[in-house]
């Protein structure tokens, strides 16, 4: 199975090619350090990831500014690193380390990065989509131009917030693209029982949002429409509802072995792994030769510094405990 | 000079200071433009502001909450306006979930530096599901601060020093306050948050109140004063940081502490202080700490029911006769 599309953009340069399969391979590679280091008792808590769905992250974030945000739901891993948070930072959280993202206090399913205007995992499905609309409210009053770029799963469709929300962002206009990460199943309940609405992406139509579906594991479709979109709605056309069919090549958590879908189910997801889709196209269009061992030994490197960096870091200080409640003892 | 306003006058004082102030703050909620507000704060200031600094928003709690939520991690300066406290039980995701947490988990790389004004309290005959007083609730959650004024003199002075918090503040009006009449003062002065008020000096016993329940507990001691019984009253102002060290030094003086709240007694607000204050004051008390609350009833609608709910003055003088040996 191949990828069917032509060059993206005129504006894609080879090297933004090569940078979209490095970040789904460090993305893929920081998944599997992590699924490792949870067996071995480094990482605790609930663990989420992202393998399987590189290509929606990636795809999409590689079309922002520095200046637009990012905000999604615990599964944040690929988004953070797809905008820029550092990998051994990500990891030294996971490891609960003050040299983690928040030092050790938010942990997997609460990532943030201001620097990267990555405003966060956030773990109460459906919770970050109101302050995704704060985020985009404050562009809009503030006319800075800046555009959210709100994830979310399947399964938050079906909570009031998901509604309000998009009730919000049209009728104000605000400059956010909502980005449903459809991977088939709420936990272990398929999409299909959950959702009364078949074809989830014409949701938007409820509130006037312009809305579509991409091919998830695609990730050249998936930054060719998100490029189209964000300009749009940089320019004040207002929100959109973009749905990206993909695929969790792992179980919902950790602690989830998949028992509730067959394995020849995930066999035919894992033909259309989005990282061998995208280097079969970019072979084939003359952008590869045989260079992606190499692409993988460079990411295994950066993980292995970044596991490195967790394992060596110090955890935070007991005293530490009561810092950032309120304004009064941040810092 | 002094002035008499109302506490409904001296919010609306406090929210056109503020959006004087800073063009990065709006008031938002549901019809608190056109309408004026339900209980008509915000009247006449769409007409004054416009419509970007006054946003009537539709009936979404959590999203409203949410959006102040997002929008103050970026810099605005939001004033969400909740109609009742009542509805705002279908934002507490994000009020608890979020806003209060933000700062804490992203390390302290973002904050929620808004403001909730709502509204709580029985008396106004609106039955079972408005009201409720849930700000003990709310005092509960690590993150955020709530006050709750009593008087138009608090109202704006405590509306000053909310407005420029930098943490999720939620600000409680009471619902049968709105056209109490008081002092204010015409030259600015804020109340500080966390710091209780001694509003009567007294020697026997201490009363502890906040919001609707400090002028009662005022007509209590006039009434007890009459009986030869000298209470200290003390309005928290604030629950969430509360002022310990006003209540302790009152009853070092008084050996005596009566509680008295609008809220259901189990689990609320009285109670912490009452374990409070036995932890740390405990040589201090003559007697058992007493506590007066709202009955632990669904609030019914009809007066003559409603009244038997919400603590009133004589039963709150026979509970002290009663309980206290006085």
């Amino acid at each position: 199975m191949a990828l069917k599309n032509k060059a993206v953009s005129n504006k894609t340069s080879n090297s933004e090619y090569f940078e979209l399969l490095e970040k789904m391979i460090l993305i893929r590679l920081f998944e599997d350090r992590c699924s490792e280091h949870y067996s071995r008792g480094n990482i605790k808590g609930f663990l989420h990831l992202y393998t399987g769905e590189e290509a929606i992250a990636v795809g999409s974030i590689s079309c922002l500014e520095e200046q637009d945000y990012v905000i999604t739901h615990y599964r944040d891993h690929g988004h953070a690193l797809a905008r820029g948070v550092e990998p051994q930072y990500a990891m030294a959280e996971l490891f609960g380390k003050s040299t983690g993202t928040t030092g050790g206090i938010g942990g997997s399913m609460h990532i943030f990065d201001s620097t990267k205007n990555f405003a966060g995992g956030h773990a109460i499905v459906g919770g970050q989509l109101p302050i995704g609309v704060g985020l985009a409210y404050a562009a809009k009053y503030r006319n800075t131009g800046a555009v959210t770029l709100c994830f979310l799963g399947d399964g938050a469709l079906n909570e009031g917030e998901f509604h309000e929300s998009m009730n919000l962002a049209a009728l104000w206009d605000l400059p956010i693209v909502f980005i449903c990460e459809n991977n088939l199943y709420g936990m272990g309940v398929p999409v299909e029982e959950a959702v009364a609405k078949k074809d989830i992406f014409e949701i938007g139509h409820a509130y006037d949002m312009p809305c579509s579906r991409v091919d998830g594991m695609n990730v050249l479709e998936v930054k060719k429409i998100t490029e189209k979109i964000i300009k749009d709605v940089r320019n004040g056309k207002g929100p959109y509802f973009l749905e990206a069919q993909t695929y969790r090549f792992r179980g919902h958590s950790m602690a989830d072995p998949s028992m509730y879908r067959g394995s020849s189910e995930e066999e035919l997801w894992k033909l259309r792994d989005p990282i061998n889709l995208y280097w079969s196209w970019l072979k084939e269009n003359g952008y590869a030769k045989n260079e992606l061992d190499g692409i993988y030994e460079k990411m295994n490197t950066v993980m292995d510094q970044a596991v490195e960096f967790a394992t060596e870091s110090e955890f935070p200080a007991i005293d530490d405990l009561y810092n950032n409640i309120y304004f009064e003892n941040a810092g | 000079m002094p002035n008499v306003i109302t506490y409904r006058e001296a919010l609306t004082k406090g929210i056109r200071e503020a959006l004087i102030d800073n063009d990065d703050c709006f008031l938002m909620g549901e019809d608190v433009g056109a309408y004026g507000g339900a209980y008509a704060v915000s009247k006449g200031l769409l007409e004054e502001f416009g419509p970007k600094r006054i946003v009537d928003s539709p009936l979404s709690e959590s999203a409203i909450v949410g959006l102040g939520t997002g929008s103050s991690m970026v810099g605005l300066k939001p004033i969400i306006e909740i109609m009742t406290i009542n509805f705002l039980l279908v934002a507490l995701d994000q009020l608890v979930n979020h806003a209060a947490k933000i700062r804490y988990m992203s390390a302290n790389q973002y904050s929620a530096p808004f403001m909730i004004r709502t509204v709580t309290g029985g008396g106004a005959q609106l039955g079972a599901t408005h009201s409720q007083c849930f700000e003990p609730w709310l005092a509960s959650v690590p993150g955020l601060k709530v006050v709750a004024p009593s008087s138009p003199y608090d109202a704006l002075g405590l509306f000053r020093s909310a407005i420029k918090e930098n943490d999720p503040i939620v600000f409680v009006e009471h619902i049968l306050l709105y056209g109490s009449k008081g002092i204010v003062d015409e030259d600015y002065y804020e109340i500080p948050i966390g710091k209780a008020n001694v509003v009567r000096s007294g020697d026997n016993l201490t009363l502890v109140a906040y919001s609707k329940m400090v002028p009662l507990c005022l007509e209590v001691a006039n009434s007890l004063e009459d009986q030869g019984i000298d209470v200290e009253v003390i309005d928290l102002r604030s629950l969430r940081p509360w002022d310990k060290e006003t209540i302790i030094n009152s009853v070092n003086k008084t050996n005596r502490l009566v509680i008295v709240e609008e809220a259901w007694r189990s689990g609320g607000f009285g109670a912490e202080i009452a374990s409070t204050i036995q932890e740390e004051a405990f040589d201090s008390l003559d007697g058992p700490i007493g506590r007066v609350g709202g009955l632990e009833v669904p609030m019914p609608y009809t007066s003559v029911l409603e009244s038997q709910v919400i603590p009133s003055k004589d039963r709150i003088i026979t509970y002290i006769h009663q309980n206290l040996n006085t």
